[in-house]
């Protein structure tokens, strides 16, 4: 019984496969069909609407979104893609802040001088300031578009009231998300426009200390009001910096990315996005 | 024979549905990366600004909060803190905030359209436009130091003196008690309310049984303290009148 000759690949045949490109097809097939791609990948890629549905339904990413939706919400006319690139560029400043957190400390010593080493010596440090300032700043118009395309298109009607609740606030912190990161430079525009936005809480009524009614509230003072609360102090110093550093790294975000998630998910409860019935 | 219309339900029905995946999701990544081109663009060519440190010994003048709030910090001039920055930014929240639950109109809903819901779209765009936008490309450019009025060609200079020759409301009438000026203050102020929620609730009598009693109260009164505020404004460039109503505790 003579053992079976080992099979020799035929080199005329692999390199007439080369040659036609034929080679690349069977590369894919065995890649696709091993164990590792089948077990990552939970269908296949061919253009059939059975895929098409499954790429969205079972991408933990893309499932925010329906499977399908009205042809007419996809017009950029309709939408102005605005909240879609306000979400983007609110991405983009979360990537560039974690970066810049790397080489800032929130300490009135120090914040002036990192800012000076980050833009000096840090490589790509001047390119990520600067994506994270202007992404802020795009991102306060986009929302503001945003919110005027929703308006114009009478989309926060019924059944959609709430979820305009929720964009309000997100407006909101979002111009709070900008404010706070605004004194992180520590330089004279940090300092003084944050000064004259404080200064407003002086005159709170009834809880700041040159507001209306405060004669009426048990220990306002310029120390004890609602600016101090703000600011931990009654100048805008080195506290202020280390309270708008938390607030602005730490607690606007996980609100703000709270009431987005809610936001998002609302979308889809209230019957997707709106449209001429 | 004409086929008679579909109803509505039908109609909803048969509208088009295309796949989310690819025709979406292509939309939003090419935007993606147009987007994030032109973010690295502009931060390459132009650079964040960074002036000297901080020091609370030296006042910038003019100095300005950020941008964005500059339209607030331009009615300081017409308004007291307390109004300008405090009750003003409420209520705008408070506001935008109703708007679902005031504007109970039911067309409109998810399409672009003017003569529908004219009353609504004026209200906001003019919010919008006007109040918020003019008025905080005027602070941009046009507020130099002293927060004095500056065309763009005009140098900003830092020793412009401007005469402070405004008054009070009721003093123009040529009442000099304070107390006079007082009551005569309040009722202005109160019957311009008074007088606006009237005349609109008889102007719309018919739709108080549809839409409600509060909803209209709180409408009016929204819309009259927008109105309000541009009425102060063109009071005090065009009359030099400063406030209409002051009392011991706040003015107005």
């Amino acid at each position: 019984m003579a053992a079976k000759p080992p099979e020799i690949p035929n080199i005329a045949e692999i390199m007439a496969k080369v040659k036609s490109g034929a080679i690349f097809g069977e590369i894919a097939k065995m890649i696709t069909e091993s164990q590792v791609w089948t077990s990552s990948f939970r269908h296949g890629y061919a253009d059939t609407p059975r895929n098409r549905v499954l790429q969205i339904a079972s991408n933990v990413w893309l499932h925010l979104h329906p499977v399908k939706m009205h042809r007419h919400a996809l017009r950029i006319k309709f939408t102005w893609c605005m909240g879609g690139i306000t979400f983007l560029l609110f991405l983009s400043t979360v990537v560039t802040g974690v970066i810049l957190m790397f080489y800032y400390r929130p300490v009135g010593e120090y914040a002036y001088f990192d800012m000076k080493y980050l833009q000096y010596d840090v490589p790509f440090g001047m390119l990520m300031r600067n994506m994270h300032r202007w992404a802020a700043h795009a991102m306060v118009i986009t929302v503001w578009l945003h919110m005027f395309r929703v308006f114009l298109t009478g989309s926060y009607k019924p059944p959609r009231e709430f979820n305009w609740v929720i964009g309000v606030f997100l407006v909101t912190f979002t111009l709070l998300l900008s404010f706070t990161g605004y004194l992180l430079p520590w330089d004279q525009l940090a300092m003084w426009a944050v000064t004259v936005g404080t200064n407003m809480a002086r005159a709170t009524p009834f809880l700041g200390h040159e507001g209306p009614f405060q004669e009426f509230v048990f220990g306002v003072s310029p120390r004890y009001d609602a600016r101090s609360v703000l600011i931990g102090g009654s100048i805008v110093g080195p506290p202020a910096l280390l309270r708008f550093y938390v607030l602005h790294c730490i607690f606007i975000p996980l609100v703000a990315g709270a009431l987005m998630i809610v936001h998002f998910w609302r979308i889809r409860k209230d019957g997707g996005i709106s449209g001429p019935l | 024979m004409a086929e008679a219309p579909a109803p509505r339900k039908k109609l909803e029905e048969n509208v088009e549905k295309v796949h989310v995946w690819p025709y979406l999701v292509r939309i939003e990544f090419l935007c993606a990366i147009i987007t994030i081109l032109l973010l690295t663009v502009w931060s390459i060519t132009i650079d964040a600004p960074l002036e000297e440190a901080a020091n609370p010994t030296k006042t910038p003048n003019p100095s300005k909060a950020p941008w964005y709030f500059l339209g607030l910090q331009d009615i300081l001039v017409y308004f007291d803190p307390w109004f300008a920055g405090v009750v003003a930014p409420v209520l705008i929240i408070v506001g935008l905030i109703l708007i679902p639950y005031l504007d109970v109109n039911p067309k409109g809903n998810g399409y672009y359209t003017y003569v529908e819901r004219k009353f609504a779209i004026w209200v906001y765009s003019f919010g919008f436009l006007v109040l918020w936008i003019f008025l905080i490309i005027m602070g941009v450019f046009l507020r130099g130091p002293g927060w004095n009025l500056f065309m763009p060609w005009q140098f900003w200079d830092p020793h412009k003196v401007v005469a402070l020759v405004s008054v009070d409301l009721p003093y123009a009438f040529g009442i000099r008690s304070y107390d006079m000026a007082n009551l005569f203050g309040a009722v202005v102020v109160l019957g311009y309310f008074v007088v606006g929620t009237a005349v609109y609730m008889f102007m719309e009598r018919k739709a108080i049984k549809n839409v409600g009693i509060t909803r209209m109260l709180l409408k009016i009164n929204l819309v009259l303290i927008m109105i309000g505020i541009v009425v102060k404004i063109v009071l005090r460039l065009a009359f030099n009148i400063k406030y209409i109503w002051v009392t011991p505790w706040f003015n107005v």
